[in-house]
């Protein structure tokens, strides 16, 4: 039984995630760098404990200054939320250690699907079919990987996921400097270096099928379409992934229950597919061993609280349903409302919040740490918060996004509210189905009219 | 005691069996501000007073006296009217692309318009910063690793 609980991260989902545990009666404490100790999650907390300067490798990213925090405030488990430290199997250890439960998968399941190159291949002993690809630990093995898979091509982060130190190389000639800048990006988002290469597969949609494990017995909570991005960063997810043949959809949720089933995966995971709609079929992108930023849409169309379900996996209880007594009904959207200038090449806008207006009503949610007097410090990532909507089919939730983001007001920094008014008035997206090279045509053709 | 959707849509709820279009509630702890924007829909804005509770005071005052005293000093470069390399964006800045790296430029160094002289990394992201002009590094600033504000001089250049 699990009495408090150290939130070891930050923003909207350290928040998300004290909810729950007030709504438990959990005690909290929040692991808070100097640049975060006046956030609403900090004062949303019972205690507070500082754990090292605003850099995230130097208080986020510390493994010992986590666990040391969770010791001093005599917690029984560390929720590590998404990002920073949630799927290292290093904090995993070191709580095991000290007596602590982590609140995730085991740390050999981290092993197993943290390293991006260790979760192909048991996707592959799995059964599920993956994309070409190999590794890259150094230039000459670069070279050889991609002589072999050919261009273009994707250098991915072995330690990463979420998109991070992810980048597109169109040539031979980029191939080294590309890997370069992603070895650096990978460093200083996750501490680990390593990079690997895979095919980049320009028109597929990015559908994920999220899962729910308790060692033994896995269920799946359905999918989601995360095909609106840039550079790899999820800006728009629904449930469920709408236009997918029945027999696909049931085939991916029964490769993605299989994977877990394979693994005896203990606790909530995504598993990533890359689908090609002109061949009808899918192919295992990763699998990520935390709770994700979307993971709200999975909620409403399942009515599940998500982190309450993690814990109780945490704390050893078998899984509360069978997957027949798991109900989907209606359609869920949400946009990630992100300090940017998406105007201006997306450029980062750090600085204080003055204006913090949001919807609010049945079907409409807003998960958010910003109020006005916040600070958004540029350590971190630029999630401001995330809108949304629920309804009882995908052309209501889309009528209920336009009026609900047309309510949202945010000053003191630049965001991305406009850009996700005209995504949601545009034919294609309305229509569904859009594969992840959309949202480059509808920059261009948004830059486009501005011109005109 | 923090207020979550549940509790704004009971509020509103009681809000929409009269007939009020806005509600402002402030107490100690916190401000809310409810507005009816028609058919029922609604915008909330809230602010939570509530402070900290800091199990570990004090490790904070320690860590805010070692500020940086960077960019403080006018320098030589400056006053030689040498063009100055400013960082675009506030962040970390990286004198290497990666750790272990020769950095991209030293003092000495010969530079066009579109050579990578550092990376800024801002919100997660690694912005590279070009040097704008053609010339030769005459005195670096900026630290490797330290942090800059938005428009600080990175670097000096000396046109040519």
């Amino acid at each position: 039984m699990i009495r408090h609980i150290l939130v070891a991260n930050r923003g909207e989902i350290a928040v998300r995630i004290l909810r729950t545990c007030h709504a438990l009666g959990i005690e909290t404490t929040l692991a808070a760098s100097e640049a975060d100790l006046d956030s609403l999650a900090a004062r949303m907390a019972d205690h507070c404990i500082c754990i090292g300067p605003p850099p995230s490798m130097d208080s986020y990213l510390k493994v010992e200054s986590v666990v040391a925090a969770a010791l001093t405030a005599k917690a029984d488990a560390i929720h590590p939320g998404y990002g920073f430290l949630s799927e290292n199997q290093r904090l995993a250890l070191a709580c095991n250690d000290a007596g602590i439960t982590f609140i995730g998968a085991t740390a050999a399941q981290l092993d197993a699907v943290g390293d991006k190159l260790k979760a192909r291949h048991h996707a592959i002993e799995s059964g599920l079919p993956v994309v070409p690809g190999g590794s890259a630990g150094n230039a000459n093995e670069a070279e050889a990987t991609a002589a072999e898979i050919g261009y273009p091509l994707l250098v991915k982060a072995v330690g990463g996921g979420g998109g991070r130190g992810m980048k597109l190389v169109e040539s031979h000639e980029a191939l080294a400097q590309t890997v370069d800048l992603a070895v650096a990006e990978a460093e200083a988002a996750f501490g680990d270096a390593r990079v690997y290469l895979e095919r980049y597969v320009s028109s597929g949609r990015h559908v994920e099928v999220q899962v729910l494990g308790d060692g033994e017995n896995c269920i799946h909570l359905g999918t989601r379409d995360c095909s609106i991005q840039r550079r790899y960063q999820k800006l728009v997810e629904e449930a469920p992934a709408p236009h997918l043949s029945d027999a696909l959809r049931e085939q991916m949720h029964q490769s993605a229950v299989g994977f877990a089933k394979y693994l005896k995966y203990r606790g909530l995971g995504t598993v990533e597919l890359l689908v090609d709609c002109e061949r009808d079929t899918f192919y295992f992108l990763e699998m990520n061993a935390r709770i994700q930023v979307e993971h709200p849409v999975t909620e409403a169309i399942c009515g599940l609280d998500l982190v309450a379900e993690q814990i109780a996996v945490a704390e050893g209880r078998p899984l509360r349903f069978t997957q027949e007594q798991i109900n989907f009904s209606g359609h869920a959207i949400e946009c990630r409302i992100n300090a940017e200038n998406w105007r201006k090449d997306f450029q980062p806008s750090p600085g204080t919040i003055s204006v913090a207006e949001f919807p609010a009503g049945v079907g409409i949610r807003m998960d958010t740490h910003i109020q006005p007097g916040a600070k958004v410090p540029p350590f971190y990532d630029s999630l401001l918060g995330k809108l949304i909507v629920y309804s009882e089919d995908r052309n209501s939730a889309l009528a209920t996004m336009r009026e609900a983001l047309d309510r949202c007001q945010i000053s003191g920094v630049e965001t991305n509210l406009s850009m996700h008014s005209e995504l949601m008035k545009s034919e294609d997206f309305s229509n569904g189905g859009v594969n992840t090279a959309y949202f480059t045509d509808f920059l261009e053709q948004t830059a486009q009219r501005q011109g005109d | 005691m923090f207020l979550n959707d549940d509790d704004v849509n009971e509020i509103i709820h009681q809000l929409e069996a009269g007939p009020f279009e806005e509600l402002s509630l402030q107490t100690s702890r916190f401000k809310l501000k409810l507005r009816a924007k028609g058919n029922g829909s609604w915008t909330k804005s809230i602010e939570d007073f509530q402070e900290t509770n800091l199990v570990n005071p004090g490790q904070e005052a320690a860590d805010s006296a070692k500020e940086d005293t960077n960019n403080t000093a006018s320098s030589a470069a400056e006053k030689n009217g040498h063009f100055a390399v400013r960082t675009p964006l506030v962040g970390t800045f990286y004198r290497a692309p990666k750790p272990g790296a020769p950095d991209f430029v030293e003092v000495g160094s010969q530079v066009n318009q579109d050579t990578v002289i550092g990376i800024v990394e801002t919100m997660k992201l690694m912005n590279s910063v070009m040097a704008g002009v053609k010339g030769r590094v005459v005195e670096i600033c900026a630290s490797d690793a330290g942090f800059v504000e938005q428009g600080e001089t990175i670097l000096f250049i000396e046109e040519g």
